[in-house]
């Protein structure tokens, strides 16, 4: 067998750690990473008639992502409508990320300050929210959001406004949807930064006449950077792809990349755009998760 | 608790015996089948229906066409129709197998889109218009202009139900043209027309029967039918017929190829057919049936609708929406892709 | 007096309390309405008819519900199985072992389902199983357990791979002195060591696989809905109290399984 010597444990090891990890590989292969070969090559075929490719290698599909044709004077112009809803997506991404930013560190401090007792009921009530199903989370957003919503019903009762508010199907609603969504990514990432977070450093901020202001930007804020970019790539990540929210609350007008994408498999009767628009989705994920390996070491770094 | 078990096992078992035998499965329409017809279906004989909702014909046609859906019936379109009998999507019908067939009124009988019923039978007929609360705009609920050109008390608030040949067409009409125009000016001012008439709507969605009677939405293109259960629960709802044009439709069952559960599906369209049952079919929808003699059973709020008793004046515009050619379904998509964005 | 201001303002930065009490009460408001509402009497979402059980009862009598129920608990009992599975055999492959070639790449393979917009996958399954459908004229269940599986893995894996990775060695190698074959090893030692992470990983596998909604809206086949397919299906019409009681009732078994999860790795100190 070899064992014994260096080498040949390594390579036992090796093996072994390869026969083992295989039946995960293997249905991972078939039942997630696999098929998205398929898409890749169906971004470069022909659309069918109604639905489906026709086997013809085509750029069309690549074509469309970025530039269009005038379907009546035959014109070329950029396709500001997939340039449109490509910046509507990153738009309500990034915000969503700004505002449960803003929301989340508040939340995450809170809960670290906490006594090591109660801290855990409070990590706790975080995650309840972060497990429950997306789909009944959004509902009930829209529950709240409604014209005949509470929101609504109780601002009229309290004479506030005469007409309820028209919120639901609206860009907001869908930012409102995915920050309620999203929250719980943002606060656990940054919890795990200030949980660590050593609080005699603060003290010695102070001591060194450093204001409030000062100590936060220059004594904490570098420390818990890391927590603040992990928290910011799980929750933009996601938005980026939402499906189920905007489909929800954004009525089918505000539409992000995630719906344009499923349109085009079903009424859009265009597969191979539909492919081509995934791969551009996959690409600008996988660019932001290099920004954040990039970034990561560097913090460790700092340390 | 003890029924999710007694389910479990139930498909645990049917799971295992590969045949599904007693079952059937039903492709239609989200919010159209009325479940007291499937349980009456049930006890005569035997065979469950299992119903999956879809909310348009194209994505209806997309989840067959990819295959192996898994379906045996599906109910598209008259416009759609012909594509799936283009595509071998459904089979041809063995009439000496449906005993009912003759109960199909005589004018649904020869239709351009399935001459001599060889594919499909009827399941119910209706018109696209446009439904209103008058609540909220008490202004002539007849014209395409609602959503269109909304008025002032509508912008920002009309839904359009994104099916698009009923919309296309609805648009086109508005501007003088006929249904499957291949006529490049009026499609050119159709396309303006629906491009600027887009910032004003508020949303483009389906679902109008609880939306509009819970007061979610104050205005939207809808068909008749669906209007006249909103009126029921919200009577403040009329329905407008669009002088400019709108569509009638029919919408009609069959078989498709790749279907497990033959002898039940014909068992199914046989069923339909009988006019006490194509009245239950309409008692929920609200729709008219294609079935002769179905009026006796009819529910009597219905002889009289004015969503389905179409007025005089307004019989002329309406127009049924024939099978638009590749080259005129082709503009159609660009159209209505450049809208979808 | 100085020294308490600074400790003051060292726990709690001007405003972060109450942000924080206000992104606790926006979280949980809606769900408390939700779960409030589901025991409405009424019929209306928005006006409270009285304290009923009656729209779980009618949930409860639907037959679609019933089916959906059965199917969402079949589908995520088996992932869970073969993702745990799966994911113990990966970790006892990729933990406490030399650094080995093509390590990296099953680290990424593994993650892979947490990294990929859940949409693309979708669109890649359902390219890829409707062509084995038509080609095997087989539209079961197995294509839901597949993806299922495959998705949940990550989730299975990473608890099993902490409690692992915290585990010492000490006892095996004990256990090999006494002459106990490697199976026995595992068999006696290792895995019962590692029950905790394995039963945790399962939960959140079986957690995952219920709560899924896209990638089961995508590739289900005929009279396939899960419970929150048929609830998106709902969602997109009636909005009626009945869904609320679906969800509660997904919410409460959700809350179980998580408390019991953090019961089990309460254990490991």
């Amino acid at each position: 067998m070899g064992i014994g010597t260096e080498e040949g444990r390594k390579k036992h090891q090796a093996r072994s750690g390869w026969l083992l990890s295989l039946p995960a590989l293997v249905l991972l292969l078939v039942g997630a990473s696999g098929p998205l070969v398929i898409v890749a090559v169906y971004s470069f075929l022909k659309p069918g008639e109604y639905s489906g490719v026709q086997w013809i290698f085509s750029l069309e599909a690549w074509f469309k992502v970025l530039l269009e044709k005038d379907i009546f004077d035959g014109t070329i112009s950029l396709a500001d409508a997939h340039l449109a809803i490509f910046w509507r997506s990153a738009k309500l991404s990034l915000l969503t990320t700004a505002v449960t930013l803003v929301l989340g560190l508040p939340t995450a401090w809170f809960i670290a300050t906490r006594p090591a007792r109660s801290r855990a009921l409070w990590l706790f009530l975080i995650t309840i929210p972060f497990w429950t199903n997306l789909l009944i989370r959004t509902f009930a957003i829209m529950e709240v959001i409604r014209n005949e919503g509470i929101l609504n019903t109780a601002l009229l009762a309290l004479g506030l406004i005469e007409t309820p508010i028209q919120i639901l199907y609206s860009g907001t609603a869908v930012l409102i949807g995915m920050t309620y969504v999203y929250l719980p990514l943002m606060v656990l990432p940054l919890f795990a930064a200030i949980d660590r977070f050593d609080f005699r450093l603060i003290e010695a901020g102070y001591d060194l006449y450093a204001s409030r202001w000062q100590v936060l930007r220059r004594v904490i804020l570098p420390i818990i950077r890391p927590g603040i970019v992990a928290g910011s790539i799980l929750v933009f990540v996601p938005s980026l792809g939402a499906y189920v929210t905007p489909r929800v609350l954004g009525g089918g007008k505000n539409m992000m990349i995630g719906n344009f994408i499923e349109l085009q498999f079903g009424q859009g009767r265009n597969w191979p755009l539909g492919a081509s628009l995934s791969m551009v989705l996959l690409l600008i994920v996988v660019v932001a998760l290099l920004i954040y390996v990039r970034t990561a070491p560097q913090e460790d770094r700092h340390d | 608790m003890k029924k999710i078990l007694l389910a479990t096992v139930a498909i645990l078992a049917t799971a295992s015996f590969a045949n599904a035998g007693d079952t059937l499965n039903l492709y239609n329409w989200g919010n159209y089948t009325n479940p007291d017809l499937l349980a009456k279906f049930a006890a005569e004989t035997g065979i469950t229906v299992t119903v999956t909702d879809y909310d348009s014909n194209s994505s209806a046609l997309a989840k067959v066409e990819a295959g192996g859906s898994g379906f045996d019936l599906v109910v598209p379109s008259a416009n759609y129709v012909p594509v799936f009998v283009a595509k071998g999507l459904l089979q041809p019908l063995d009439h000496a197998r449906l005993a009912n067939i003759g109960n199909i009124a005589p004018e649904w009988v020869d239709v351009p889109w399935d001459n001599g019923r060889a594919h499909t039978v009827p399941w119910q007929w209706g018109t696209t218009g446009v439904a209103v609360n008058t609540s909220v705009y008490s202004g002539d609920p007849n014209t395409s202009d609602i959503f269109l050109n909304p008025p002032a008390e509508l912008v920002g608030k009309v839904n359009v139900v994104p099916e698009m040949a009923d919309v296309m067409a609805m648009a086109i009409m508005h501007e003088g043209g006929v249904p499957c125009t291949e006529d490049l000016t009026v499609l050119k001012r159709v396309r303006d027309l629906l491009v600027a008439a887009k910032p004003k709507w508020r949303s483009m969605d389906y679902g109008m029967t609880e939306k509009m009677s819970n007061n979610d939405v104050p205005a939207s293109v809808n068909w008749n039918g669906s209007t006249m259960r909103i009126r029921a629960n919200n009577p403040a709802v009329v329905y407008g017929y669009p002088r400019e044009g709108y569509p009638v439709w029919m919408d009609s069952i069959g078989i498709l190829s790749d279907a497990k559960n033959v002898d039940e599906a014909y068992k199914f369209l046989d069923f339909i057919m009988v006019p006490e049952n194509a009245a239950m079919i309409s008692s929920f929808a609200r729709y008219a049936n294609g079935i002769s003699g179905s009026d006796a059973f009819m529910p009597e709020a219905m002889k009289t609708a004015p969503e389905i008793v179409v007025p005089a004046e307004f019989l002329s515009a309406g127009q049924f929406l024939p099978t638009c050619s590749a080259s005129a379904a082709a503009l159609q998509t660009a159209i209505w892709t450049e809208l979808m964005k | 007096m100085t020294e308490r201001r600074k400790r003051f303002a060292i726990e709690t930065l001007p405003g972060f309390t109450a942000i924080a009490i206000a992104a606790f009460v926006m979280l949980y408001l809606p769900i408390v309405t939700l779960v409030a509402y589901s025991f409405n009497g009424g019929s209306s979402v928005a006006v409270w008819g009285g304290f009923s059980l009656h729209w779980y009862e009618v949930a409860s009598q639907n037959a679609a519900v019933q089916g959906a129920a059965a199917r969402s608990f079949i589908i995520a009992a088996s992932a869970a199985a073969i993702a745990t599975t799966a994911a113990t055999m990966a970790a006892l492959g990729t933990t406490r072992r030399g650094k080995f070639t093509g390590q990296t790449f099953i680290y990424l393979m593994i993650n892979q389902p947490l990294m990929v917009p859940e949409i693309v996958t979708a669109v890649a399954l359902l390219i890829f199983f409707a062509s084995i459908k038509v080609a095997t004229g087989y539209s079961g269940l197995g294509y839901l357990i597949l993806a299922h599986s495959a998705f949940c893995i990550p989730f299975a894996y990473l608890p099993i791979r902490a409690r692992l990775e915290g585990m010492d060695g000490a006892m095996e190698i004990a256990a090999a002195d006494l002459y106990a074959n490697p199976w026995q090893v595992f068999r006696r030692v290792t895995l019962p060591l590692l029950m905790p992470g394995v039963a945790a990983g399962a939960m959140l596998a079986f957690v995952i696989s219920l709560d899924d909604v896209v990638i089961t809206e995508f590739v289900k086949s005929a009279g396939q809905d899960t419970l929150p397919t048929y609830m998106l299906g709902q969602l997109r019409r009636a909005v009626t109290p009945e869904v609320n009681a679906i969800s509660t009732a997904l919410l409460g078994m959700t809350v179980i399984l998580l408390t019991a999860f953090f019961l089990l790795s309460k254990k490991r100190d």
